[in-house]
């Protein structure tokens, strides 16, 4: 158990290209960190360094207040779990997670009992003589965390640990990781592009995009308050709604219509002053039939819904309102990355209503949003103009 | 579907029969003539009419050809084996790490393996007389290294590349130094390659004639195919036919033997399960 610090942390491969660019963070001591990001954005990079496969350009890693950065992986105590689980395919289960202490040179006894340990926490005891290949995909993903449970290290480094597996599992699985990593206490660093896992599993996410540090925070901070479009657009399942729209002294305009910022948005919006070009973020769950509201504040629009999914819980509305789409570096990274790159000729949205409203496919609906929940951001740098 | 697989396997049936009789017409005729008598030996039918175990007991009272088969088997095992050794190394260098030079070596293993073996024997006798080497068996096992080693290269490099990387990774995490990861992790996946490499590399010392008969002088390192050119008949005048015929089958089987023990070891997919699913 150790606490881990990256102090202006850069990695520039020898074409020059720059993977992760001044990366500070520190994580304390037990702590779970999530690093998440679209394909390509350094956070595997960075877990890399952290590990020891990859060379540190500039920069210090301390781990237990140590600089180690030109230590080898076996010198750092820390274990790793992979995607691919790289589970060795001529030992056993029992071998594969006894490797790293049959390599510390423990006894054969102090070996069989860590490994039956960690096969019951994990629920391999009957797999043990097995092979890698007579495994499901969960199961070996679980091999693959009792070799990294097994040695007791100073911290779990996971790459994408869950992604090979079906949704079903997964789902399981990140409930097991969680309960494991709050039992064992050990400093975790999890690398993640999905934004659930993310949200779910973490004390403190850090977001990150084409090599550089976006925020960091906890899931519910970097929900309520993103600091930028990017991370807006990318933390949120389904994701948030953005309107481009031009900020006035107290109301904003959108495709939604003019509408009249509460007071509390404006003391925040202090530093933005006079007429500018913004982008409105809004939630889907900040979306309401404006029947079922009452008189609350906000603002109420007709939408003219497309397709209405009714969860049970829950209803999605579908519309798509006329004017320009949002325009961003960050949103368009973003749509390369979920491969949502259709452009209809409007603004689509996506509301969250409650199960009782009464919203019908190609029907118009009176729907209400929560003023005081919307988020700004400016048009040109895509930062959050709400601040606290 | 049903007439139509039978006709498939029909088919392939008949390929499979060409290619064997193709493939064992001469082995057979081999086998046959080394069963034939003195007297049967020219009569022209391809089965011996009166099997007979003359020539089988004849080479095996040659204690020039005993000899011989001994030095073939030492001086093969033991080329295969340095060569299998370096070759691992020097091939897991090349698929895995990347250091100044590597493309030249890589160049050089390639224009080892392009040399015609008949050029180099004048000036391998000269020197291996002159450093002592000759008729001995070193001098005969360090050229075949020499010529084995870039076919164990160039086959291993391709199954070390064959082997995730992520394997080494979780090796080097779990503490493993990368000779530990190399030996532990590495070497027991490549190990279907290693055999292949080592069949390959003794099946081509085992079949060499051109170095066995110019850098050896007496039995003292002469092997069998080379031994077998000096079979003498019962007269000057008559052929050893007999005898030849025996000596090949006879030196065809422990190359059976060291396939068919081998082989079982060459199985595929046995990285199955290492990555994903």
């Amino acid at each position: 158990m150790a606490e881990i610090v990256l102090d202006h942390v850069v990695k520039r491969y020898p074409d020059g290209a720059l993977a992760v660019d001044d990366f500070n963070l520190e994580i304390a001591d037990g702590e779970f960190i999530i690093l998440v990001g679209p394909s390509g954005c350094g956070k595997s990079t960075t877990l890399n360094m952290v590990a020891g496969l990859e060379d540190i350009t500039a920069g210090k890693l301390l781990i237990d207040g140590q600089v180690v950065n030109d230590k080898a992986p076996k010198d750092r105590d820390i274990a790793m779990v992979f995607q691919s689980y790289a589970l060795y395919p001529h030992m056993t289960v029992g071998d594969n997670m006894g490797f790293p202490l049959r390599l510390a040179g423990l006894d054969k006894d102090t070996i069989r009992t860590k490994v039956q340990h960690a096969a019951e926490m994990l629920e391999l005891t009957q797999h043990l003589d097995r092979k890698p290949a007579n495994l499901s995909g969960g199961q070996r993903q679980r091999v693959a965390m009792g070799r990294a449970i097994v040695r007791s290290p100073k911290a779990f480094l996971m790459d994408e640990p869950l992604s090979n597996l079906d949704a079903k599992l997964r789902v399981q699985m990140r409930t097991q990781i969680s309960r494991i990593q709050k039992n064992l206490g050990t400093t975790t660093l999890y690398v993640t592009h999905d934004q659930t896992e993310a949200m779910t599993l973490g004390d403190r996410v850090v977001v990150m995009r084409a090599g550089v540090v976006q925020q960091v925070g906890s899931p519910a901070f970097l929900y309520a308050h993103p600091a930028n479009l990017f991370v807006a657009g990318f933390i949120g399942s389904p994701a948030m709604n953005f309107f481009p729209g031009q900020l006035k002294p107290d109301s904003v305009v959108t495709a939604l219509g003019e509408a009249k910022l509460p007071d509390r948005v404006r003391q925040q919006l202090n530093g933005a002053t006079g007429t500018r070009e913004v982008i409105v973020g809004i939630r889907p769950e900040h979306f309401e039939e404006a029947s079922l509201v009452g008189d609350k504040p906000g603002a109420t629009f007709d939408a003219p819904v497309d397709i209405v999914e009714a969860m049970g819980s829950d209803v999605y509305a579908y519309f798509t309102m006329q004017g320009d789409q949002a325009h961003s570096q960050e949103l368009d990274d973003l749509a390369k990355d979920t491969g949502n790159e259709l452009h209809s000729g409007g603004v689509d949205v996506t509301a969250r209503l409650d199960a009782g409203a009464d919203v019908r496919r190609g029907q118009t609906a009176r729907l209400w949003y929560d003023t005081s929940k919307i988020q700004v951001f400016d048009a040109s740098t895509g930062k959050n103009l709400i601040t606290d | 579907m049903q007439p139509e697989t039978t006709n498939r396997k029909l088919m392939w049936w008949g390929v499979n029969a060409i290619v064997l009789l193709y493939a064992f017409i001469p082995v057979l005729w081999i086998v046959s003539l080394s069963l034939k008598d003195d007297a049967t030996l020219n009569d022209g039918n391809y089965f011996p009419t009166s099997p007979s175990d003359d020539s089988y007991t004849a080479i095996f009272n040659n204690s020039d050809f005993l000899r011989a088969l001994a030095n073939s088997i030492g001086i093969c095992i033991i080329a295969t084996l340095i060569a299998i050794a370096f070759g691992t190394m020097a091939a897991y260098a090349i698929a895995r790490l990347d250091f100044p030079g590597k493309r030249t070596i890589v160049a050089m293993a390639l224009l080892v393996s392009m040399f015609p073996q008949i050029a180099l024997v004048t000036p391998l006798f000269k020197i291996e007389t002159a450093v002592g080497l000759f008729d001995t068996w070193p001098g005969l096992i360090i050229p075949y290294i020499a010529f084995a080693l870039p076919l164990a290269i160039y086959t291993l490099s391709a199954f070390f590349r064959e082997i995730p990387w992520d394997l080494e990774k979780a090796a080097k995490m779990d503490g493993a130094t990368p000779y530990q990861a190399f030996r532990r992790v590495i070497t027991p996946l490549a190990m279907p390659g290693i055999f292949t490499t080592a069949i390959l590399v003794f099946i081509s010392c085992w079949n060499d004639f051109l170095f066995a008969l110019s850098l050896t002088s007496t039995s003292n390192a002469r092997t069998v195919p080379a031994a077998m050119s000096y079979f003498t008949g019962a007269t000057t005048f008559e052929k050893p036919t007999g005898p030849i015929a025996a000596a090949a089958v006879v030196i065809t089987i422990p190359i059976v033997i060291f396939v068919l023990v081998f082989q079982r070891r060459i199985v595929a997919g046995l990285t199955s399960g290492a990555v994903k699913g």
